[in-house]
Order: C-alpha cells, then structure tokens, then sequence
C-alpha cells in the first residue's frame, strides 16, 4: 500500500516534468533556432515555459500534487502566478525587440495571424488577475467575489494560450506540444469540476463533499 | 498541428475570396471606374504587409545564394491588362537574415506579360507564419503590400498577384 503510494507520487510529478521538460526540450532542437537571434530564441522559449505554468496552476489548486498541503499549494500558486506574468512580460518584450511593427499590430488585434489575438487576450487576463489577486485584501474582496471573478479570467487564460499555442508555427513539435495543450485542458477542467467553482456555497477550497 | 493549420489557412482563403467577391459586388471598383464596375477589383494592402518595409531596395539579378522562388503577376485594375517593367520589393526572414536586415531585401521588374520572379534564400517562418512580403511603390499606381503565407514551411517557393489602381 505504502510502496504503490510513493510509486504514485513519483509518477505524478515524473508526469508533470515529463509533460514540461519534453517539449521544451524539443524545441530546443528544432532547426529554426539556428536563423533566430538570442533575444527571438528567449522570446520563445518564455512563451513555452509560461504554458508550463499554466499547467501546473490548476495542479496546485485542486491539491493533485503530492507533498503540497492545501495551504502551501494556495501559496505556491500564488508564486506561480507572479512567475507567469513575469515570463509573459518576457515573451512579449522580446518579440517586441525581434520585430517591432508586427508586435505593435499584435498588442493593438491588427495582426494578420489568426492565432495571435488569443494570446493578447490571454496575457490581459493574467495581467488582471495577477493585478487583482495583489489587491484582492486592499479592495476587500471576499473570497466568494474573488472565485467569480478569477474563473471566467482563468479559462480565459487556459483556452487562449492553448488556441494560440497551437496555431502557432515555431520551435515547438507538434505530439508534445499537443499533449502539453491537452493536458493543460483536462487539467483546468478536472479542477473546476473537483472543485464545483460554479456552486455559490462553497466558498473555500478543501471543503469535503460530505459538508453539502 | 499541420491538419489545424490547412484547415485554417483554407478558411483564410475562402473568407478572402468571399470578401473580394464583396468588394465587387458591392461596387467599391465600380466608384473608381464607373464604366468598369464589374471589372477587375484591385488588390488590397494586407495587414501587416508593410511591417520591416525598407523603403528602395535594389533590383537584383537573385537576393543572397537564392534556392527559393517569389512569383507573380502585375495587372491593371479594371481591364487586367498586365503592366510591364514594374518594380516589386521583394522580403522575408530567410535562412540568410532577419526581415528588417538589408540582405534580406530585394526588387526585380516585370515582364512584358507583367510576370515576376526573383530568387531569395529560403523563407522559414518567423512570428509563427513562414510568409513574404512585397511591396509595390512606385507611384504611378496605389501603393500596395502583400504579405503571403506559405502552405508549409517545407515549400520553396511563393506566388503574390498584384491588381493596380491608379494612383
């Protein structure tokens, strides 16, 4: 019982690596990178890691991760967060760098890519989030009026980087960059179920199913 | 995802076309040209065409080693008469430099069918689109930028078809 316990915590976060480190790690092979710059290459490789954290956001607040306690993963989502608005900044800047005028039609929805203005959008909603979840306390939010403003932002997010990842031709192979996106999804949808975020009673996250 | 992208770009292009038919039939070349008003319509500037644009670049016998070709057609708005000896700016982020540096730039004429063609270095894709970029500005006609995208990132080779109003 006890060794099929630790094999099953192994197994998740060798999952969570796996699902992660493959595709970064693919990208770092692809052919493209020999015609980019340094700044292009970082640029890109933010964009990858900042889908990354958007897996493990749901991860850590429906508790699927073993070793975290309710209380230390609500804090690790919280530094998960700040790291993915700092990797979006990244991403956006250093395509800002790589070619000006296409990043001025981007951030102003004029880009003739189909996939770029989802990840506009997507990086608004994190930047909302980011920025009310910092003043959540100061603004006197209760947490009931917190949770329906973060969901609709949180699946916002989820379905604009994986739509926008996903129409995108880059570094990225496709298998890994398709399971990363799925996992993403069935990741964001597991959690909402788990935690009903649509029932107005519950209020707080590891309140038993028994209590209702 | 390639599947997803053929699909896309397959709707990109029928939307174009339902738009040009728009455009025609909503009689926007008609205004321009009254007695032509179910000729030809003209090509509109693309969307992002004009991004990394250097204004007069050379005309070039081949830009860089080559190994790709651009192709086209020029013609008049209206009547479609091809125009000969047209300057078109050819650009791209090839495997021989970024969009905006200058090897990346190059002009070629057309014929006296109003074709062009000009070989550049392989285009990769760049912004997540492998595309182009041409530019017709000499003046005599409305300016106008291209930017097409290649089906995949694989082909060596790229059309863009030019329809010119007076400018």
């Amino acid at each position: 019982m006890t060794g099929w316990r630790s094999a099953r915590v192994i197994l998740i976060w060798v999952a969570l690596a796996l699902a992660i480190g493959v595709p970064v790690a693919l990208a770092a092979t692809s052919e493209q990178l020999a015609w980019r710059g340094p700044v292009y290459i970082l640029a890109g490789f933010a964009g990858i890691v900042a889908l990354g954290l958007v897996l493990i956001q749901p991860l850590l607040v429906g508790g699927y991760l073993p070793g975290l306690s309710a209380y230390r993963g609500r804090r690790v989502h919280h530094w998960i967060g700040g790291t993915l608005v700092a990797a979006v900044v990244i991403h956006v800047a250093g395509l800002w760098f790589t070619s000006p005028p296409d990043m001025i039609d981007a951030l102003t929805y004029a880009s003739p890519t189909p996939f770029t203005p989802y990840g506009v959008t997507a990086m608004w909603a994190i930047f909302i989030v980011a920025l009310l979840a910092l003043l959540r306390r100061r603004l006197g939010l209760r947490l009931r009026t917190w949770r329906i403003i973060h969901m609709p932002l949180a699946i916002v997010i989820v379905v604009g980087s994986v739509v926008h990842c996903l129409l995108i031709e880059g570094t990225m192979e496709t298998v890994s960059k398709a399971v990363l996106c799925a996992a993403v999804l069935a990741a964001t949808v597991k959690a909402m179920v788990d935690l009903q975020v649509w029932r107005k009673r519950r209020t707080l996250r590891g309140e038993s199913p028994a209590q209702q | 995802m390639s599947r997803v992208e053929i699909n896309r770009r397959s709707l990109l292009a029928a939307g174009g076309s339902v738009l040009a038919t728009g455009v025609l039939a909503s009689g926007v070349s008609g205004l321009l040209v009254p007695a032509r008003a179910a000729g030809l319509a003209p090509t509109e500037t693309m969307s992002g065409g004009a991004n990394n644009y250097r204004k007069g670049a050379a005309v070039v016998e081949r830009i860089g080693k080559g190994g790709f070709w651009m192709s086209g057609t020029v013609r008049r708005a209206g009547d479609g008469a091809p125009l000969a000896g047209q300057r078109i700016q050819i650009w791209a982020h090839t495997v021989e430099g970024q969009e905006h540096e200058p090897q990346s730039h190059g002009a070629t004429l057309t014929d006296k069918e109003g074709k062009f063609r000009l070989e550049m270095p392989q285009i990769i894709p760049i912004f997540g689109q492998p595309h182009g970029h041409l530019a017709y500005d000499s003046g005599e006609f409305k300016t106008v930028f291209l930017r097409p995208v290649m089906r995949s990132a694989k082909e060596t080779s790229l059309e863009a078809h030019f329809v010119l109003q007076p400018a």
